[in-house]
C-alpha cells in the first residue's frame, strides 16, 4: 500500500505562489472579498508562508509552502464528533463535506491551521463558473474543507493505469501544486516506494518536519535551506 | 384574583397562602418585565434567522478565532446549571436543614439553564441541519460526543430530580383547586401523600440526589476536556476538568444568590429566604472565591514556569497584552470583590451577596472568554498569529436573547410551581426540628 507524501525544498522555493494559484483553481476554492480576507476568512489549501529572520537590514526571508501535512497521527480526526474527517489506507487525510456539521473542532485541534471553514457559501463570477473543475466537489456554506493531495488525480491516474493494464507510475499522480512549481521545489510520491524520489529525500540530512515534537508524524517534509 | 380563588386560598395554611399566591396573582410589573424580555428574545431569534440564512459569516468569527461568544456562553450557562445540583443534592445528602426553602428555586435554574446552554453549540454549528449526525455517525473518540452524552444524561436526570420532589406540591395545588385543575391532576400523577407514597418519594429523592452529583461533575469535566484534549497553548492542561467543575459550582452559587434576592423582593419571601440563608451561601461563595484563586494561580504558574514559547504568547496576551482588561476584570470579579465582601459578616446580607453574586457571574463569564479567545488568536504556529476577534451584533443579540429567554422562562415557571417547596417547609416544621435535636443528642456522649 502506498503512503503518499511530499518533500519541499526550501532552497528552491522562490515564493512565487504559483502553487497557491494552481491549488485554488484545481480545487474550486472560491475567492472572497477583500473585507472578508482581512477578517481572516480566505481559504488557501496551499499557502506560501513568509518567514523573516534577522534585523533590518541584515534580513533573510524564507518561504514555506504549507499544504495539509497529512499527518500519520492527525489530531483533527480524533476530535471530529461525526467521523467527517478521516485518514485513508494510503495516508491521505480527507474531509466528507456532506457529513461535516461545521463545529470547527478539527480546525482548532490542527496545530498547522490547515482546515478552512466556509463562512458563507462560495461565489464565482460567470466566467469562473465555466472553469470549475468537474472532478472536485464544490463545498457548501458551513463546512470545513482542506487539502486532499489532489486525491481526485489519484483516482483518475489509477483508472488510466488499470485501463492500460500497467502499474501506477510516479509521474502518473502528482498534485496540482507540484505540477505547476517552476523550480521543482515540491516533490511528491510514495514515501514507502524505493523507486520514488521522496523515498530517499525524506532521509536527507537537511530534512525537517513542522512541529514534529507534537507527535503528529506529518508526511510533508521540508529540506532546510543551506546557508 | 377571582373571589372563589381568594376564598379557597384563605382556607389554606399560612405557608401555602404565601407560596401559592404568585400562581394566581400577577402584578403589572411582571407583565412589563416579561414583555421586555420577550422582545429581546424575539430580536435574538431574528438574529439567528439571519445567521442560518446567510451563514456563520454573520458572526465575527474567523480563522484562527474559530470559536467565540457561543462557546463562551455554552460553558457559562452549563456552569450556572450546577447551582441546582450543588445546593440541592449535596445539601440534601449532607442533611443540611437550611436547604429547605432554597432547593426548588435552585433546581429550577438547573433545568432551564441546561437547555439554554445546550443549544449554544448548536447555534455555533455551520450546519445545524445536520446536528443529528452526532447520533448517526457518532465518533466515540471525540470529546464533543462525550459532551453530548453527558449533557443529555444530565438534562434527563436533573429534570427528574426537579419533578419528583415537586409531586407533593403539585398534589397540594390539585387538591386546592386554585388553578388549572386538569393540568395539575395530570402533573401530580395520582400522588396522594399517603405515608407509603411519602416514604417511597423520600427514598427516590435520596437515590436521585446521589446519582445526580457524579453526573454533574462529569458534565463540566468533559466541557473542560473539549479544550484540554487539543494540543493548544493554555488549553492542553490536566487541571481543566476540575477547574471547570469548581468554576461551574462557583458561578452556580452566584446565580442562585442573585435569583434569591430577586424572588424575595418580587414575591415577598423574606420569611423563607432569611438572613441566615444569605449568610451561609455567602460563606460558601467566600470559600469558592479562595478555591478559584488557588486553581487559577496553579494553572497560570505552571504555564509561566514551564515557559514554553507557545504557551507564553497566550499567557502574556492575557496578563499584559490585548486581553489584559478582561483578564484583570475577571480577577476583580471572581476574587477581589467576593473575597473582600464575603469575608465580612455585615456584608453577607441580601444586598452584599447580590453585589458579590453579580461580580462573580461577570467574572466567570470573562473567565470563559479568557480561556476561549486568547488561545484561539494565539495558535501554536506563530506565523499564523494574526488573529483578532470582535463579536458581531448577531452574536451579541443571540447572547442577550439567551439571558432574556432564560429569565423569561424562569419567571413563567414561578407562575406554575411554588418557588419554595411547601411540603419540605412543612416537613421541616413538623419533623426535622425534633429529628435534628435527636441527632445532635446522638453525637454526644451518654449523659452521666
Amino acid at each position: 500500500m502506498a503512503r503518499w507524501g511530499m518533500v519541499i525544498d526550501l532552497d528552491r522555493c522562490t515564493g512565487c505562489a504559483a502553487c497557491e494559484v494552481a491549488c485554488k483553481s484545481e480545487n474550486n476554492v472560491a475567492a472572497v472579498s477583500v473585507e472578508q480576507a482581512d477578517m481572516g476568512r480566505a481559504s488557501s489549501w496551499m499557502k506560501v508562508m513568509a518567514h523573516v529572520e534577522g534585523e533590518f537590514p541584515d534580513t533573510t526571508m524564507h518561504f514555506y509552502p504549507r499544504p495539509c501535512m497529512h499527518c500519520d497521527n492527525p489530531p483533527c480526526i480524533r476530535v471530529c464528533p461525526v467521523q467527517a474527517t478521516y485518514i485513508d489506507d494510503e495516508g491521505i487525510v480527507g474531509q466528507i463535506y456532506a457529513r461535516c456539521i461545521g463545529c470547527r473542532y478539527c480546525a482548532n485541534a490542527c496545530p498547522y491551521m490547515v482546515k478552512y471553514f466556509n463562512w458563507y457559501g462560495p461565489e464565482w463570477s460567470e466566467a469562473e463558473r465555466q472553469h470549475l473543475n468537474p472532478d472536485v466537489s464544490v463545498r457548501p456554506a458551513g463546512v470545513i474543507e482542506k487539502c486532499t493531495f489532489c486525491h481526485h488525480r489519484l483516482q483518475k491516474a489509477r483508472e488510466d493505469a488499470r485501463a492500460e493494464g500497467r502499474e501506477l507510475r510516479e509521474e502518473d499522480y502528482q498534485p496540482a501544486c507540484v505540477d505547476v512549481c517552476p523550480t521543482n521545489a515540491i516533490i511528491f510520491g510514495d514515501l514507502d516506494n524505493p523507486s520514488h524520489a521522496v523515498h530517499t529525500l525524506k532521509d536527507d540530512p537537511r530534512v525537517l518536519r513542522l512541529m514534529e515534537d507534537l507527535g503528529t508524524q506529518p508526511k510533508v517534509y521540508y529540506l532546510r535551506p543551506r546557508d | 384574583m377571582r373571589q372563589a380563588v381568594r376564598e379557597k386560598l384563605a382556607r389554606m395554611s399560612n405557608d401555602e397562602q404565601i407560596l401559592l399566591r404568585p400562581l394566581v396573582e400577577t402584578s403589572r410589573s411582571f407583565y412589563i418585565v416579561a414583555g421586555l424580555l420577550a422582545a429581546v428574545t424575539l430580536w435574538g431569534m431574528f438574529a439567528y434567522y439571519l445567521q442560518v440564512t446567510y451563514g456563520l459569516g454573520r458572526t465575527g468569527l474567523n480563522r484562527p478565532s474559530y470559536w467565540g461568544i457561543y462557546i463562551i456562553c455554552f460553558v457559562f450557562f452549563i456552569g450556572i446549571s450546577h447551582a441546582g445540583t450543588l445546593i440541592s443534592a449535596i445539601l440534601r445528602v449532607s442533611k443540611a436543614e437550611w436547604r429547605r426553602s432554597i432547593t426548588r428555586s435552585a433546581e429550577l435554574i438547573t433545568v432551564l439553564v441546561i437547555g439554554f446552554g445546550a443549544i449554544q453549540p448548536i447555534i455555533d454549528l455551520g450546519r445545524p441541519d445536520r446536528v443529528l449526525n452526532v447520533i448517526f455517525n457518532a465518533q466515540l473518540r471525540s470529546p464533543l460526543l462525550w459532551d453530548v452524552t453527558s449533557i443529555g444524561l444530565y438534562f434527563i436526570s436533573c429534570t427528574i430530580y426537579l419533578y419528583v420532589p415537586m409531586l407533593p406540591d403539585l398534589a397540594i395545588i390539585r387538591d386546592s383547586g386554585i388553578k388549572a385543575p386538569r393540568l395539575y391532576r395530570f402533573l401530580a400523577a395520582g400522588y396522594r401523600d399517603t405515608p407509603a407514597q411519602r416514604a417511597r418519594l423520600e427514598r427516590v429523592i435520596g437515590v436521585l440526589s446521589i446519582i445526580v452529583i457524579p453526573i454533574a461533575v462529569s458534565v463540566h469535566t468533559v466541557i473542560g476536556w473539549i479544550f484540554a484534549m487539543t494540543l493548544r497553548p493554555m488549553w492542553h492542561s490536566t487541571i481543566f476538568g476540575p477547574y471547570f467543575v469548581m468554576g461551574a459550582i462557583y458561578s452556580g452559587i452566584a446565580a442562585i444568590l442573585v435569583a434569591m434576592v430577586v424572588l424575595r423582593r418580587a414575591f415577598g419571601l423574606q420569611q423563607y429566604f432569611k438572613d441566615i440563608h444569605f449568610d451561609y451561601l455567602g460563606r460558601l461563595l467566600l470559600l469558592f472565591s479562595l478555591l478559584w484563586f488557588y486553581f487559577t494561580f496553579a494553572e497560570y504558574l505552571t504555564a509561566f514556569y514551564g515557559g514554553e514559547p507557545g504557551e507564553m504568547r497566550a499567557f502574556w496576551a492575557k496578563l499584559t497584552g490585548p486581553f489584559a482588561i478582561p483578564f484583570w476584570t475577571m480577577v476583580l470579579g471572581c476574587f477581589i470583590i467576593p473575597l473582600s465582601l464575603m469575608s465580612r459578616r455585615s456584608m453577607r446580607t441580601p444586598r452584599g451577596t447580590l453585589i458579590a453574586g453579580i461580580a462573580v457571574m461577570i467574572g466567570m463569564w470573562l473567565e470563559r472568554f479568557n480561556i476561549v479567545v486568547p488561545t484561539s488568536v494565539n495558535p501554536r504556529w506563530e506565523i499564523e498569529s494574526i488573529g483578532q476577534y470582535l463579536p458581531s451584533w448577531v452574536e451579541l443579540s443571540i447572547m442577550a436573547a439567551t439571558f432574556s429567554g432564560f429569565t423569561l422562562l424562569y419567571m413563567l415557571a414561578t407562575k406554575f410551581v411554588p418557588i419554595v417547596s411547601i411540603w419540605e417547609i412543612k416537613e421541616g416544621r413538623e419533623h426535622s426540628v425534633r429529628e435534628v435535636a435527636d441527632r445532635v443528642a446522638e453525637y454526644l456522649p451518654e449523659s452521666a
